[in-house]
């Protein structure tokens, strides 16, 4: 609808200025809205409205590209010249041989090609010259270095008398802390043994609290969460590390062997008496001490035991008295430790008074090898589980000694003092590189064993075997000699008995011996001392000869 | 007459399977083997070159290439480079 406002003027008026004055404002036009035309609409909710938060992008067709190689075949010929054209290509050919600057440039790098070519027929420059296989390292000295200690956080200091490394990578080792002086130990001592993280170093991450203090410990090796702890009273108690089980006691230092079942711990499923003439005589028994029990040999373990002697017994043997097979004797003092070599299970070693011994299970009558007398007690003793030809030692003095018995046997390879406390226990981790040893004041000592003894060597499981085999042969050389000597002297002493019963003496007794003894001795001093007069006066006489020529 | 002698040396020395001589194209202008594994080596050696010599100049720009040996399994690939052109020998090394 057009809103117009129609005005007429006069001619004459045209051109005059226009006279503008106010008004008040006036409606002209009133449109109201019609409701009818309302329906010709629908309301539409909800109204959808996209919108993206993005550059406006120009609207053109999108131009694609690729990226790939041609594959050129014939293709820088000039542009006049035809590939296919055969005389064409080779005239280019020859004209380009004509040139000037073809001509030198082929002489010089027909030069440099000639000398390469040469070089190539004369030696093969590309060859090996030098067997790489075997990079010779250089032989680094042994060593063993500390890398933690952890100390007894008790005030009043006990021995570590026993260790255990975790089975699952060893992470993680047990210490079982006690007193060993008999009935010395102070009344406040504590009696907890501690479970030690490698990390932490400076607390112990778990502590188990049994009734008497725990002397040896081993974690079981099939299930990484129970230990098995033998305490000062003589009980075994069984650690989880949720609870506690502390069976009945046994009695281990009274000469006989329990076998317990870890489910069943309110008794012994077998016993076994220490008795060396097998006729389950508990008087007659021996104290035990150490333990061998190789997971592989169910039937067959050892002990050894206070006296010196090592026990091999058959768990499946019928009657008691066959259960022991057979003692080895050789220490004078108890053996503290004892352990068959991992790849050689027939050989063992021993461990107790003042030497190292190793043993071969046919030899009975003494040891195939054994050390020099140290200077002071042997504690305990293990073998290196990846060098069937090292082990170790820890003595007294506070003195850890490894062995290697390829490098040198009279003495060990490498010695180290590790604190000055004696150190009681050793365990060695199954990697063979890390070891633990347990120290007089509570201290457990981690160290950290060079490569080079703890890498298997070529040959080595050879070389050792080699070793054993020798011994073994010269001892049974020697027993079979002994063997030789002793019949000959019983079929001499059976002759001399015949020829003696005429006599009326009879046998010597241990009276006429001794007399006989002590006069030999008196009549050989005698002799002895006459000889040294005789001697001395000769002397004197040149002595004095000479003087006399002097003067 | 010089170009032609240093060549016949070249090929006749012991061991050499093959010459090619390649211009800074790609085309080889003389050969001694067929025609299908010349302008596969001319080809390939050539784009080879060039990519070993710059990699040479980008490292030193004073720095140029001087030779390529390519040692295979079954033989040994030579390549002189020059401006324009490309001495490619094949020869079998000795073993």
């Amino acid at each position: 609808m057009e809103i117009t406002y129609v005005y007429s003027k006069f001619r004459r008026e045209f051109g005059r200025q226009g006279l503008f004055s106010d008004r008040a404002e006036a409606v002209m036009v009133d449109i109201q809205p019609n409701p009818r035309l309302m329906s010709n609409f629908v309301v539409k909710t909800p109204r959808d409205q996209a919108s993206q938060a993005c550059m406006d992008m120009s609207e053109h067709p999108r131009f694609e590209s690729s990226n790939c190689g041609i594959n050129h075949m014939e293709g820088a010929w000039p542009k006049d010249i035809n590939p296919r054209d055969l005389e064409q290509t080779v005239r280019f050919k020859k004209k380009i041989e004509k040139e000037e600057n073809y001509v030198n440039s082929l002489v010089h790098l027909g030069y440099v090609m000639d000398h390469c070519i040469r070089q190539n027929n004369t030696i093969d420059i590309y060859q090996e010259h030098f067997k790489e296989d075997e990079i010779e390292k250089v032989p680094e000295f042994p060593t063993a270095k500390t890398m933690s200690v952890f100390r007894d956080p008790n005030q009043v200091k006990r021995t570590i008398t026993g260790l255990s490394w975790h089975p699952d990578g060893g992470r993680k080792l047990a210490a079982a802390y006690c007193s060993l002086d008999f009935q010395k130990s102070p009344p406040d001592m504590s009696f907890d043994s501690y479970i030690w993280d490698l990390e932490k170093p400076n607390y112990p991450e778990m502590a188990l609290k049994p009734e008497s203090p725990l002397v040896c410990l081993d974690y079981n090796p099939k299930d990484p969460h129970t230990l098995l702890g033998g305490s000062y009273g003589g009980q075994i108690g069984v650690f989880t590390f949720r609870t506690q089980v502390v069976p009945r006691s046994c009695g281990t230092p009274g000469g006989a062997i329990l076998w317990w079942d870890v489910r069943k711990l309110s008794e012994p499923t077998e016993r076994l008496v220490l008795d060396p003439s097998r006729e389950g005589n508990l008087d007659q028994a021996l104290g035990a001490i150490s333990l061998e029990f190789e997971p592989t040999m169910p039937t067959k373990f050892m002990v050894g035991t206070e006296q010196g002697m090592v026990v091999s017994c058959n768990r499946k043997a019928k009657t008691p008295a066959e259960k022991i097979v057979c003692t080895y004797e050789g220490h004078h003092g108890p053996i503290y430790a004892i352990q068959r070599n991992p790849f050689f299970p027939k050989n063992f070693l021993t461990v107790g008074d003042w030497t190292a011994r190793i043993w071969s299970e046919d030899i009975k009558e003494s040891s195939i090898m054994w050390t020099k007398y140290q200077m002071s007690y042997l504690m305990d003793a293990c073998w290196s589980p990846v060098r069937p030809s090292v082990f170790l030692t820890v003595k007294m003095e506070g003195v850890l000694d490894i062995w290697d018995l390829l490098f040198k046997q009279s003495e060990p390879t490498l010695s180290v003092k590790v604190s000055d406390k004696a150190l009681y226990s050793l365990r060695i981790q199954d990697n063979g590189q890390v070891l633990a040893c347990g120290s007089h004041s509570g201290e457990a000592t981690l160290l950290h064993i060079s490569s080079g003894l703890s890498t298997l060597q070529k040959n080595e499981k050879s070389l050792m075997a080699a070793m054993f085999e020798r011994e073994t042969k010269r001892e049974k050389i020697l027993e079979a000699r002994q063997r030789e000597i002793r019949l000959k002297e019983r079929s001499r002493s059976e002759q001399s008995r015949e020829d003696e019963a005429w006599r009326e003496d009879g046998d010597e007794d241990p009276e006429q011996i001794l007399a006989k003894v002590e006069s030999d001795f008196y009549s050989m001093v005698e002799v002895e001392m006459r000889k040294r007069e005789r001697e001395r006066r000769a002397a004197a006489l040149i002595w004095i000869r000479r003087r006399r020529q002097t003067r | 007459a010089d170009a032609e002698e240093t060549l016949k040396r070249i090929e006749g020395h012991k061991g050499v399977i093959g010459t090619i001589i390649v211009n800074s194209e790609g085309l080889p202008i003389r050969t001694t083997l067929d025609n299908s594994t010349t302008s596969l080596y001319a080809r390939l050696l050539r784009s080879f070159t060039t990519l070993a010599r710059s990699a040479v100049r980008d490292v030193d720009p004073q720095n140029d290439l001087t030779f390529v040996r390519i040692r295979s399994k079954k033989q040994e690939i030579l390549v002189a480079p020059e401006n324009n052109f490309l001495l490619i020998v094949i020869q079998n090394p000795s073993e």
